[in-house]
């Protein structure tokens, strides 16, 4: 148990001009819920794209139980599962057959496959459309067909690409329990969320921007690791502090929810007394504040930020 | 490379499946034959008789006039104007009043008798290709037999009549005899070029492609499961075309059955291969489509199918080298007409069996390609 499920060194891909990914490196250990989270265009589909095997990196390697998916892909193929980011189904093939032709390219065997038909189905809920097209199924429901079809042959990876997206809470709510069963069963799941809070239940998340890695831990650690505070706060006039604050000393950034205000202070016992300050002057009255816990969002932003402001002075003097 | 047979068969089963729930691909399969072959069998051959002729006799000796009355005792000619000049001739068939113009040149009579070669002159109006194809063989048909009936021997070359190259291994003159086997080849290259075009695309664009890419089947597997099934219902369309062919249009296979089935067999290989390749460059079904309509029409013009190759211009009668068509109909129609057999063809069944194991190897190729 010592080696790591799946090891990722300087992971590379370019688009012509464009980088998707960027000397991305990490670990995942086996049995482990690992997420990696991002933007729109931050690479996620691009960094699971290669781990599958479907698309060749420029440059940089990753292997899965000690296998390359660059010089040994077909050592690799048995032991992984991935679902893209629209799962291609066989839409005029019904649910029992998608999932049943998964189960026999994967040489599935007779003895076991009706004890893991019955689990996936009592997961995934799909046992009473057992025999319906799957084209004729709700969005959610072919999300969980997909996920069953990418099981079927009990991966020892599982590789996810947004398996929640645009998928009702119901069927979002159903396809985590299936996730959560496969990981207490040992498998190695990394999966890739635009929503922090999905992160948030995960081992430990690898925050990605445009290609790049920008931050690596578990998720309480990440909050832990920002060093500054986040407070919750009512004022008479949001819109206007929202705008004036952009501008104060101590503040890291401030953004409007709902009709409250977070405010992401920097480090210092004086902070949030003289922001106060800085706001009462303004006319602006502070109705109501109370420390609040960042989210990943919060820690994400920050990250971005402080990565932007390290690499520009860097960067400036390559040109 | 390990063919996993089990494999191979679940991806036959469910390409089956496949094929015969889609409600696009379910006609295709073996109402499209029985179409195109009736419409091809009965177009062909109804509307080519009394096909209005303009005839100039420069000769006007006895032998000329005989030639002229074969042409009308035929039944396929009718000689409805005697211009005197041969630009009367040509303005008629402008005109559309005429659909054949003969001129017979001073002399024709004397060169015969002391077994010169001698030349008529036959224009053809060429707007309706086909017609014009079969009156141009019809009135070869005719020549060839009063030259035979005027020398009393068999071979009309060695007696006086040159004929034009275009020969007609058509004793009896009628055109279904040789439309019928040649819509044997234009439908298996068609049916196989429309199941296999999108066969490839069609997964990449659902996304399902991604999904085989990263399970444990291989390239030579896949390929062999897409391409077994559409095999299967080539072999069939090829057995129906055959009965129908023989029963219904009463065109009788002179050769073998089995030789018969050994070339389509060939052939379909290569037309799934076609199909394949089409398949694996293309991003979009779209774009498989165009470019499939792209491949057949050339492929069906460049055949023999409408007009015999050897009276196209040059160029095109290289290109048509490249085109498995073309052999296939070499091959159906000497197997119908002529009863040829294995030792005349097998020149034919080379270059098709060539053709067949290069076009699979490139697919299977191109597709591994595709997949970095
Ligand atoms: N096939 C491709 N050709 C060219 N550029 C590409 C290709 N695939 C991805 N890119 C580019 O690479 C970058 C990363 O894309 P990727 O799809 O990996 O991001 P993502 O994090 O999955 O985003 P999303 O949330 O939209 O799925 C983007 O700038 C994208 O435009
Ligand atoms: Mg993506």
């Amino acid at each position: 148990m010592t080696s790591a499920a799946v090891s990722v060194r300087g992971l590379t891909r370019r688009f012509g001009e464009v980088v998707a990914v960027e000397g991305l490196s990490f670990e995942v250990k086996t049995g482990e819920l690992f997420g990696i989270v991002g933007p729109d265009g931050a690479g996620k589909t691009t960094t699971l794209r290669m781990l599958a095997g479907v698309m060749r990196p420029s440059g940089g390697d990753a292997l899965i139980r000690g296998r390359s998916v660059v010089s040994e892909p077909e050592a690799v193929k048995p032991h992984i599962a991935y679902m893209s980011q629209r799962f291609g189904l066989y839409e005029d093939l019904t649910v029992g057959e998608n999932i049943a032709f998964y189960a026999e390219l994967y040489e599935v065997p007779r003895s076991v496959l009706p004890g893991r038909l019955e689990r996936l189905y009592e997961f995934s809920q799909l046992a009473p459309f057992e025999g319906r097209l799957a084209g004729d199924l709700s969005g959610g429901m072919k999300q969980k067909l997909g996920l069953c079809c990418a099981l079927v042959h009990e991966p020892d990876v599982l590789l996810l690409d947004e398996p929640t997206f645009g998928v009702d809470p119901i069927s979002r709510r159903d396809l985590w329990l299936i996730v959560h069963d496969m990981v207490a069963r040992g498998t190695t799941v990394i999966v890739s969320t635009a929503y922090m809070e999905e992160a948030e239940r995960c081992d430990r998340v690898a925050l990605m921007n445009r290609g790049r890695l920008v931050g690596l831990d578990h998720p309480r650690r990440l909050h832990e690791g920002l060093g500054g505070e986040v407070i919750s706060v009512r004022v008479s006039e949001p819109r206007r502090a929202v705008e004036w604050l952009a501008g104060v000393p101590h503040v890291r950034s401030a953004a409007l929810l709902g009709d409250s205000m977070r405010i992401m202070l920097g480090d210092g016992e004086e902070a949030w007394s003289s922001v106060r300050t800085s706001l009462e002057e303004q006319g602006i009255a502070v109705l109501e504040a109370a420390p609040a816990r960042p989210s990943l969002e919060d820690v994400f932003v920050e990250l971005v930020e402080r990565e932007r402001s390290g690499k520009n002075p860097e960067r400036s003097g390559n040109d | 490379m390990a063919v996993s047979v089990v494999r191979v068969r679940h991806l036959v089963r469910k390409e089956l499946k496949q094929l015969l729930r889609d409600p696009r691909s379910r006609p295709i399969l073996f109402v499209l034959p029985l179409v195109q072959l009736v419409l091809f069998g009965y177009a062909v051959n109804t509307d080519v008789r009394h096909i209005r002729t303009a005839a100039l006799d420069h000769d006007g000796t006895s032998a000329s006039r005989e030639l002229l009355e074969a042409f009308a005792a035929s039944g396929y000619f009718d000689i409805v104007e005697r211009p005197q000049r041969p630009s009367d001739i040509v303005r008629s068939l402008d005109r559309g009043r005429v659909m054949l113009g003969i001129e017979i040149p001073v002399g024709f009579a004397r060169d015969l008798d002391a077994g010169r070669g001698v030349s008529i002159q036959l224009l053809v109006d060429g707007s309706d290709s086909n017609t014009a194809t079969v009156a141009g063989g019809y009135a070869l048909g005719v020549v060839t037999a009063f030259t035979i009936q005027r020398s009393g021997e068999a071979g009309a070359a060695s007696r006086g009549l040159v004929l034009d190259a275009r020969a007609w291994f058509n004793p009896s003159f009628e055109s279904r005899m040789y439309n019928v086997p040649a819509v044997i080849g234009a439908l298996l290259m068609l049916i196989c070029l429309l199941l296999t075009s999108f066969s490839v695309v069609r997964e990449r664009e659902i996304g399902t492609l991604d999904q085989l890419r990263v399970s444990p089947i291989t390239s030579t597997e896949l390929i062999l499961g897409k391409t077994i099934p559409v095999m299967w219902v080539g072999v069939l369309d090829l057995a129906l075309i055959t009965v129908i062919a023989t029963t219904w249009f009463s065109v009788p296979l002179r050769g073998s059955l089995v030789v018969l089935a050994a070339g389509g067999f060939l052939f379909i290989l290569c037309g799934l291969s076609i199909g394949l390749l089409i398949s694996t460059v293309s991003r979009t079904q779209q774009e498989a489509f165009l470019t499939m309509y792209m491949v057949f029409l050339p492929a069906l013009i460049f055949s023999g199918f409408f007009f015999p190759i050897e009276s196209m211009p040059s160029i095109f009668q290289w290109i048509s080298y490249a085109n498995p068509m073309r052999y296939f109909l070499e091959i159906v129609r000497a197997l119908f007409l002529k009863g040829a057999g294995l030792a005349e063809l097998y020149p034919q069944f080379a270059v098709l069996a060539a053709m067949a194991v290069t076009g699979i190897g490139l697919a299977i190729r191109r597709f591994e390609r595709s997949v970095a």
